[in-house]
């Protein structure tokens, strides 16, 4: 396979996620409903979700795009550490940034975080035996909160939606210019929208254990 | 002024090499940074040492011949200035400086500061190029090009081929120059016509070169002795996607 070509896998499996993200985002806002109208509306969404049959389908190409991305950016890196000089004396990095140069290292971040996080929800949704709501849905919600209420967990979350952060900032940049806009005005634009975007999720994400975190604490 | 050199010293390909410092006493601030080693070398041979090997040709900046590794900078600290532009006068009195070759695994050293960088003339080789039959200079106003596309199209052409965008990518990419010449007659009618080969056959040789992925650091660009812009990249990454959509 061409070395284009498996950027441009890197390129739209991380669009898809960057895609999921939004959609993801939107879904958990509702926790910020009050807590009784969040619980059912938040475990009917879920319920929602697992049941309807497209959702199936986009969820088997969620987790293919996450594996893909993964597997792929290990191809990638490895060629990259082979090909790539090393200097006794090396000041290369003042002409680029370093998030842009330490994407695995970040992406490496965010695999632990998913497995952490599918572990915490995802599993537990699944396969775990979860008690009902007054509406008859697995109550997500409470298992959401009950997290959330643990220090270490919003900690790592918050760590994690840093390194989220840093990664579609140069990640989404990076795969539209894997696609080949290249006109300098639509460049500036995509930079700018980049930005704005990985602002937006990160700290969005971000936001929602800390908020529920410090809402029980009281 | 006093400079301390730590140069890097192979003997061939196949060996090991290692910096080895030298001192230089009594040297003129306004010499370049090639002179510089002419004088070293000078004082070396005097003293029945071999001289340090370095690639260079025309000393203006234009050529693309001369490049190495100056403090872990390639072409030194200036930004978008060759080694053979480069001036002593950028450096401090009494400053240590570190000379190393540009490395990638597609340029092997060949000797002390001397690169082989052949793989970019494959490259080249395999597309680089517009097939017109030979014979009278044609019309210069018979095929219409407006003046910004002329431009744009000269600004991709200005790459010297130093390799400095290799030797400052943490991956070793060749993506900068590749796109550079693939832009460059993209952009023109006359090249219109092979683009989808160019495209393929030119990225296929850069492949085969071993040279490493484009991560989109645009560390390149700020080293590029001639600005060449990463929207070059951008465009090899269109004209590549098209000629893989249209491939029969």
């Amino acid at each position: 396979m061409q070395s284009l070509t498996r950027k441009i896998l890197m390129c739209l499996t991380g669009l898809f996620l960057c895609f999921f993200l939004i959609i993801h985002l939107l879904g958990n806002l509702q926790l910020f409903l009050p807590a009784k109208t969040a619980q059912l509306q938040f475990n009917a969404y879920s319920h929602f979700l697992s049941g309807n049959l497209f959702i199936k389908m986009v969820s088997y190409v969620l987790y293919a795009s996450i594996i893909l991305h993964a597997l792929y950016a290990l191809v990638i890196t490895m060629k990259n550490k082979q090909s790539g000089g090393s200097y006794k004396t090396d000041n290369r990095g003042r002409a680029s940034k370093w998030y842009s140069r330490n994407m695995g290292m970040l992406g490496t971040v965010l695999l632990v975080f998913l497995i952490i996080h599918f572990k915490n929800f995802w599993y537990e949704y699944k396969f775990g035996v979860l008690p009902m709501d007054a509406n008859g849905n697995k109550d997500l919600y409470t298992l959401v909160v009950t997290t959330y209420q643990e220090g270490w967990y919003v900690v790592i979350y918050v760590i994690a939606m840093i390194a989220l952060g840093y990664h579609l900032l140069h990640g989404f940049f990076s795969a539209i210019r894997t696609l080949g806009v290249f006109h300098p005005k639509f460049v500036r634009w995509i930079r700018y929208f980049g930005i704005g975007y990985s602002l937006m999720i990160s700290l969005g994400f971000a936001i929602i254990p800390v908020y529920v975190y410090f809402l029980n604490a009281k | 002024m006093k400079l301390h050199l730590k140069i890097w010293r192979q003997k061939d390909k196949n060996t090991q090499g290692k910096l080895v410092d030298y001192w230089l006493e009594d040297v003129n601030p306004h010499m370049s940074f090639l002179e510089m080693l002419d004088t070293l070398n000078e004082k070396l041979v005097l003293s029945d040492e071999m001289p340090v090997e370095f690639d260079h040709d025309c000393r203006e900046g234009i050529c693309g011949q001369c490049g190495v590794m100056i403090n872990g900078l390639a072409h030194g600290p200036l930004k978008n200035t060759t080694t053979c532009q480069l001036h002593l006068r950028e450096f401090k009195d009494g400053e240590t400086i570190v000379i190393e070759p540009f490395r990638s695994k597609a340029f092997p050293v060949k000797k002390d500061l001397k690169v082989d960088r052949a793989a970019f003339d494959r490259i080249i080789a395999s597309g680089g190029f517009v097939s017109v039959n030979t014979g009278q200079a044609p019309e210069a106003n018979s095929i219409p090009i407006n003046h910004e596309t002329a431009e744009s199209a000269f600004d991709s052409a200005a790459c010297i081929g130093c390799g400095a965008c290799v030797a400052t990518c943490k991956n070793g990419s060749a993506a900068l120059f590749t796109s550079a010449k693939i832009s460059h007659m993209a952009k023109l009618p006359q090249g219109k016509e092979e683009r989808e080969h160019r495209v393929l056959n030119m990225v296929h040789q850069m492949d085969n070169e071993d040279f490493g992925h484009c991560s989109n650091t645009e560390a390149c660009e700020v080293e590029c002795p001639q600005s060449i812009s990463v929207l070059n990249i951008a465009q090899m990454n269109y004209e590549y996607n098209r000629a893989k959509v249209l491939k029969k």
